[in-house]
C-alpha cells in the first residue's frame, strides 16, 4: 500500500490528483484501490494505458461490447490514457448520491449525472460520432450482442422497429435527445451504476 | 375439510327415506341415493365453488374492492360460515387442517409464487432477501420469545397459561415468520414498487428454511425438557438449519434441471407438457417435505431456475395453459385459506384468551420487525447500490404480515407436552386476524400517503430491451476493466456459463438457436397487435372519418358519395387500385371499395371445418390463423397511420395546387391513384413480407429459394401467403372488372389456411400483381429458374423506370416505385418499408414520370400474364 502511494507521488503529483480524483470519487481509499488497479493494468509501466492494457482483461475479451467499451476510455485520435481519464471514464458509473440530487445546478454536470450516463451508452453505439444511432451502427451493436444465431433479416426487423420507435422527427436516426426520451421510464441511475467499494 | 360427514350424513338419511319411499320401497331401486360414494369429492367441490362465488360476489362492487384487501373479506365470510356451522350443528365441524394446508393449499400458492418469480429483480435483491430472511427472521423470534417469557415473569400474563422460556421460544419461531400468503395477498392489490415487494416476498418465501428449525428444535427441546438441552444440540441446530436451507434449495434445483430437461423432449406430446410442469414442481416440494428439508425454499428455486428454459420449451399454448392453471389453482387455494381460517377462528373448545399474552404478543412483533427492519436495513445501505430509504422501511416493517403457516404450524402443537397450546392457538388467530385485516386494510392509505413509488405494470420497449442489454454488458465490462469481482462480475460469468453448459443441455437445438431478443422483439410485436385490437381494431375506420380533411372537399364540392370520401380521407388505403385498366363505373368501383373496407376491416368468419376431435393432439388451424390476423391488423393499421399521418398532409397541398391549375378531377383522381397504387401494393406486401418474418422463425434464411421446412413447432410456421395469387392471373381475362374478380376469389379458394389472404385487395387485380408477385413469386420459382427469372424481371424493370443501382444477385427482387415528387411521401414510404421489410433495400428511387410508370407497370403486366 505505501509503496503505492510513493509510486503515485513519483509519477504524479500526488496532490494534484487527489484534489482533481476527489471532484470524480469520493474517498481517498477508491483511489488508491482504482490506482492499484491502473498500475496492474500497465504493463509498460509509463504511466498511461494503451488499448492491448485494456485487451489482456480476459473477461473483455469474451464481453461483446468491450471493443466498443474500451474504445470510451480513449479520446478521439489518442490511444493512451492516463490514471485521470481512467478515472474519468470510470466515474461516469459511480452512483449517484443522495447529497448530489439537490446540488446546485451551476457547479456544472457532474460526470455521474444521467445524460451523462446515457451520453456513455449512447457514444457506444454512434460510431461515428455524429451524435445519430443510425440503422448500420445500430445493427453493428445488435449483431454484436445477440451473435450468430439470428439472420440478418430477423435483426434488420428488430433495427427497424427499434428506430422507429424510437425516431421522432422522421430522419430514421435515433438522436441523443430521442435516446433519453426513449429511455426515460428506465431506472439508469440505477442500471448504469456499480457500486466501488469504499 | 373431510369432517363434514357427520352434518351431511344426517340430511343424506332423510333424504334416502324419502327417495325409498316414492318408489314404494322394496326390489330394485331406479334411482339410488349414494351419498356415501360421491361424499368427499362432493364436499370439496362445494367449498370450490362457495369460496369461488363468495369471490364472485366480493368482486361485483368496484368501490368495494378498491378499499378493502379481497383477504379481509372472505376471513369475514368464513367467521361467518363458520358461525353457522357452530350454530346449526353446536360443534365446529371444520378447521384449517395442517396436513391439508401444508400438502395441498401452500404448494400451489408457493409453486405458482416461484414459477412466476421475476428471477433478475430477485437475483438482484437477493442478499437483502437473504438479510432479512434470515437474520430478520432469527432477531424477531428470539427477541419475541424471550420478551414474551420476561413479561411472563413480570406478571403481566396470566399464571393459567403454562409456558416457560422454551414455549415462549416455540411460540416466538412460529409466530415471528412473515407469511408468503398473505403478503402476496395484501401486496397484490397495493401495487407497490417491484423492489420493495420482491423484498418483503422474497423474505417471506426464503425465511421458510428458518422457520422449519426453529420450529423443530425447540419441538425437540420442549419434548426432552429445557434442563436436558445440551450444548450440542445448539450446534446440531445450526447445521440443521444449513441442510435444511441448502438441501431444500438443492433439491428444488435438481427438479429444475430435471424438468427443463423433460420439456426438451415433449414436441410430440404437446398436451401433457403443462402436466410435467405441475408435477415436477410439486415433487420438488415433497420430496423437500419427505426429507424433511425446507419445501418452500425447494419449491420456489424449483420454479425460478425452471422457468427460463421450460417457458423456451413448451409451445405458447402450454405456456398459456400454464399461467392460467397456476394462477386459478393458487387464487383458490389463497380463498379456501382465508375462508378456513375465518371459521376455525369460530371454535369455543379451541379459544383460551389471555389480554396479557395477546396484547403483548401483538406489541412485541411489530416493536421488533420495525427496529429489525431500520437496524437491517442500516447494514445493507453500506453494501446497496440503491439505498433503502425511510419509507421504504416504513412499508417493510409494516408489510410484516403473519398468515396462515403460523396458524397451521400453532396447530400442529402437541398440546400434550405445550400445556399452553390452547392459549398459543387463540394468540396466533388474534395476530393472524390483526395482521391481515387491521394492517392489510390500512397498508393501502399508508402507501398513498407515504407516496411509496408504485409499480407501472409496464411491459418493456424493445429499445428498453436491447438498451438494457447494453448497460448489462457495459456493467460488466467497467466491473473487470476496474478490477472489481462484483455483482456484475458474476452475474456476466453465469450468463457465459448457462449460454455455454446449461442451455445447451436443457434447450431445445431449435430454440438454443434463437436469439433472446428476437424472442423478446416478437412478443413486442404480438403484444402491440392485440393491444390495438383490443382497443377496438376500428381505430383505423374512425380516425379516418373523423379527420375530414376540410380543404380538399372543399375545393370539390362534387366530392359527396361515400367512395370518394373515402378517397379523399383515406390515405390510399382503400383507392382502388383497378381504375387505371378497366376505368369501371362508378358503382362497380364503390362495390369494390364496399368490399375491400369489408376485408380489411372485418374479421374472418370463423371456419368450421376442422370437425376433427382428439384428445391428443389439438387442432392448429385457428388459432394460428387468428394470431396472422391478429399481426396483419396491426401492421395494417399502424402503416396506415403513419401514412395518414405523412401522406394526408401533402396531398392537401397538391390537391389544391391542381385545382388552381383546373384539372379535372377525375384526372386528378387517376393521379393520386396511380401513385398510390404502388404505396398500397407496397403496403400489403410488406404485411406479408413481415408475416412470413415472423412465421419464420427457426427456419434458416439462406436460401430463399427453397421452401425450407423449419423446425415445425406447433405454434410456429411458414405460410406462403403469395403463392395463390401469383397463379390467378392466369384464369383471369383482363377485361373482368375488378370488382367481379375480387368478389369471385374466395368461392374459387379451397378452404385452405391462406385463402383468406386471397382476399385481400392486392390480390384482387392484374394492374397490381406485379409488384408483389415479383417479389413473391421468387419464392415458388425453383431455384435454377431464378436468376433467368431475375433477369427478366430486371429487364421489365428498365422498361419501367430509368436504371436504378440494384442487386441484381439480390434473390427478392425488388421493385421500384415512384414514390412521388415530395420528399415527405417518400420519406414516409420508405419508412414504411423500412419498417415492414428489413430486405428490400432502402435506395431512394428516383421519381420516374407517374404515367410513364403506369405504363411501364401495364407492359409488366401483360408480359406477366404467363
Amino acid at each position: 500500500r505505501w509503496r503505492l502511494f510513493s509510486d503515485l507521488l513519483y509519477k504524479h503529483n500526488f496532490s494534484e490528483i487527489i484534489q482533481r480524483a476527489s471532484k470524480i470519487f469520493v474517498s481517498h481509499s477508491q483511489i488508491t484501490r482504482l490506482y492499484s488497479r491502473f498500475h496492474s493494468l500497465d504493463k509498460g509501466e509509463n504511466g498511461a494505458l494503451s488499448r492491448e492494457d485494456f485487451q489482456r482483461i480476459p473477461e473483455l475479451a469474451i464481453n461483446p461490447l468491450g471493443d466498443r467499451i474500451i474504445n470510451a476510455f480513449f479520446p478521439e485520435g489518442e490511444d493512451q490514457v492516463n490514471f485521470r481519464g481512467f478515472m474519468r471514464t470510470l466515474a461516469h458509473f459511480r452512483p449517484v448520491e443522495d447529497n448530489e440530487k439537490n446540488k446546485d445546478p451551476s457547479a456544472g454536470e457532474p460526470l455521474n449525472s444521467r445524460n451523462n450516463k446515457l451520453l456513455f451508452a449512447f457514444r457506444l453505439y454512434d460510431l461515428d460520432r455524429d451524435d445519430k444511432i443510425s440503422r448500420d451502427e445500430l445493427l453493428q451493436v445488435l449483431r454484436m450482442m445477440v451473435g450468430v444465431n439470428i439472420s440478418d433479416e430477423q435483426l434488420g426487423s428488430i433495427a427497424d422497429r427499434t428506430i422507429q420507435e424510437a425516431d421522432t422527427n422522421g430522419d430514421m436516426c435515433i438522436s441523443f435527445s430521442e435516446f433519453i426520451k426513449v429511455l426515460e421510464k428506465v431506472d439508469v441511475e440505477q442500471k448504469m451504476s456499480i457500486r466501488f467499494l469504499h | 375439510m373431510l369432517r363434514v360427514v357427520g352434518l351431511w350424513g344426517e340430511v343424506s338419511a332423510e333424504d334416502h327415506e324419502d327417495g325409498g319411499a316414492s318408489h314404494h320401497g322394496g326390489g330394485y331401486k331406479i334411482v339410488q341415493w349414494e351419498w356415501s360414494y360421491v361424499q368427499t369429492p362432493y364436499i370439496i367441490a362445494i367449498w370450490l365453488l362457495v369460496a369461488s362465488v363468495a369471490k364472485i360476489l366480493f368482486h361485483f362492487s368496484q368501490r368495494f374492492t378498491t378499499v378493502v384487501p379481497e383477504s379481509c373479506v372472505l376471513i369475514l365470510l368464513g367467521l361467518v360460515l363458520g358461525a353457522v356451522v357452530l350454530i346449526a350443528n353446536k360443534k365446529q365441524l371444520y378447521q384449517l387442517d395442517p396436513g391439508l394446508f401444508f400438502l395441498f393449499l401452500l404448494p400451489t400458492i408457493v409453486g405458482d409464487a416461484g414459477y412466476f418469480m421475476p428471477s433478475r429483480l430477485f437475483f438482484d435483491n437477493l442478499g437483502a432477501i437473504l438479510m432479512y430472511a434470515v437474520v430478520g427472521t432469527l432477531w424477531n423470534a428470539f427477541c419475541t420469545g424471550f420478551c414474551l417469557y420476561g413479561v411472563k415473569l413480570a406478571g403481566v400474563i396470566d399464571d393459567k397459561v403454562q409456558a416457560g422460556l422454551m414455549e415462549f421460544l416455540l411460540f416466538g419461531a412460529l409466530i415471528s415468520a412473515v407469511d408468503p400468503v398473505a403478503v402476496l395477498a395484501v401486496f397484490e392489490e397495493v401495487h407497490v414498487n417491484e423492489m420493495l415487494f420482491i423484498i418483503v416476498f422474497g423474505e417471506s418465501l426464503l425465511n421458510d428454511a428458518v422457520t422449519v428449525v426453529l420450529y423443530k428444535v425447540y419441538i425437540s427441546f420442549v419434548e426432552v425438557g429445557p434442563g436436558n438441552v445440551q450444548t450440542a444440540d445448539y450446534f446440531k441446530g445450526v447445521a440443521s438449519f444449513l441442510v435444511v436451507s441448502i438441501g431444500g434449495t438443492m433439491v428444488g434445483l435438481i427438479f429444475a434441471v430435471i424438468l427443463a430437461f423433460i420439456t426438451r423432449f415433449t414436441k410430440k406430446v404437446r398436451i401433457i407438457e403443462p402436466l410435467f410442469i405441475f408435477l415436477l414442481v410439486y415433487l420438488a416440494y415433497l420430496t423437500a417435505e419427505l426429507f424433511s428439508l425446507s419445501a418452500i425454499l425447494s419449491m420456489t428455486f424449483c420454479g425460478i431456475g425452471c422457468n427460463k428454459y421450460v417457458e423456451a420449451n413448451i409451445s405458447q399454448k402450454s405456456r398459456t395453459t400454464v399461467k392460467y392453471t397456476m394462477k386459478t389453482l393458487a387464487s383458490i387455494a389463497e380463498t379456501i385459506i382465508f375462508i378456513f381460517l375465518g371459521i376455525s377462528a369460530v371454535d369455543k373448545s379451541k379459544w383460551a384468551w389471555d389480554t396479557g399474552l395477546i396484547a403483548c404478543t401483538l406489541i412485541f412483533i411489530f416493536v421488533f420487525r420495525a427496529m429489525g427492519v431500520v437496524g437491517q436495513t442500516w447494514i445493507l445501505n453500506k453494501f446497496r447500490l440503491v439505498p433503502l430509504e425511510k419509507i421504504d422501511q416504513v412499508v417493510m416493517s409494516y408489510g410484516g404480515l403473519r398468515g396462515a403457516v403460523a396458524f397451521a404450524l400453532v396447530v400442529l402443537l402437541d398440546g400434550e407436552q405445550v400445556k399452553a397450546k390452547d392459549y398459543f392457538v387463540a394468540t396466533t388467530i388474534v395476530v393472524v386476524f390483526f395482521t391481515v385485516m387491521f394492517q392489510g386494510l390500512t397498508i393501502k392509505p399508508l402507501v398513498k400517503w407515504l407516496k411509496v413509488p408504485r409499480s407501472t405494470n409496464r411491459k418493456p420497449t424493445i429499445n428498453e430491451e436491447i438498451h438494457e442489454r447494453a448497460f448489462d454488458h457495459i456493467l460488466a465490462a467497467i466491473e473487470d476493466i476496474a478490477g472489481l469481482n462484483g455483482y456484475h462480475h458474476w452475474r456476466d460469468k453465469w450468463e457465459q456459463f448457462d449460454k455455454n453448459y446449461l442451455s445447451k443441455l436443457l434447450l431445445r437445438k431449435s430454440v438454443y438457436h434463437k436469439s433472446e431478443l428476437w424472442e423478446a422483439y416478437q412478443k413486442i410485436n404480438i403484444r402491440d397487435a392485440i393491444s390495438v385490437i383490443d382497443q377496438g381494431g376500428n381505430i383505423l375506420t374512425s380516425a379516418r372519418l373523423s379527420l375530414p380533411s376540410m380543404a380538399s372537399r372543399t375545393s370539390f364540392p362534387e366530392v359527396t358519395n361515400v367512395t370518394n370520401y373515402l378517397r379523399e380521407n383515406g390515405s390510399g388505403v382503400c383507392l382502388d387500385l383497378q381504375v387505371i385498366d378497366t376505368n369501371p363505373g362508378a358503382k362497380v368501383e364503390e362495390e369494390t371499395e364496399t368490399h375491400h373496407v369489408l376485408a380489411g376491416n372485418l374479421y374472418k368468419p370463423r371456419r368450421r371445418y376442422q370437425s376433427h376431435y382428439s384428445r391428443h393432439f389439438m387442432t392448429v388451424g385457428d388459432q394460428e390463423r387468428q394470431e396472422r390476423e391478429v399481426f396483419q391488423r396491426n401492421m395494417r393499421n399502424r402503416l396506415e397511420s403513419f401514412k395518414s399521418t405523412h401522406y394526408k398532409r401533402h396531398k392537401k397541398d397538391r390537391s389544391q395546387k391542381k385545382a388552381r391549375a383546373q384539372l379535372h378531377l377525375s384526372q386528378l383522381l387517376l393521379l393520386l391513384t396511380s401513385r398510390v397504387k404502388p404505396t398500397n401494393t407496397q403496403l400489403r406486401l410488406g404485411m406479408t413480407q413481415a408475416e412470413l418474418v415472423l412465421k419464420r422463425e427457426g427456419c434458416s434464411e439462406e436460401n430463399k429459394g427453397e421452401r425450407s421446412e423449419p423446425d415445425k413447432d406447433e405454434d410456429v410456421g411458414i405460410t406462403f401467403v403469395a403463392r395463390k395469387g401469383s397463379e390467378t392471373p392466369k384464369e383471369r381475362p383482363k377485361s373482368v372488372p375488378a370488382a367481379l374478380e375480387v368478389c369471385q376469389s374466395p368461392s374459387v379458394a379451397p378452404p385452405s389456411p391462406t385463402c383468406g389472404e386471397k382476399n385481400l385487395p392486392w390480390k384482387g387485380g392484374i394492374g397490381t400483381l406485379p409488384p408483389c408477385v415479383s417479389v413473391e413469386a421468387t419464392k415458388i420459382i425453383p431455384i435454377d429458374l431464378q436468376q433467368a427469372w431475375n433477369q427478366s424481371i430486371s429487364s421489365l424493370e428498365s422498361l419501367a423506370s430509368p436504371p436504378v443501382p440494384q442487386e441484381p444477385q439480390h434473390p427478392r427482387v425488388s421493385f421500384q416505385f415512384p414514390g412521388g415528387k415530395e420528399e415527405e411521401e417518400e420519406s414516409a414510404l420508405s419508412q414504411q418499408q423500412q419498417e415492414m421489410q428489413p430486405l428490400m433495400p432502402s435506395l431512394r428511387p428516383p421519381p420516374p414520370p407517374p404515367s410513364g410508370w403506369c405504363v411501364g407497370k401495364l407492359k409488366l403486366c401483360s408480359l406477366m400474364g404467363l
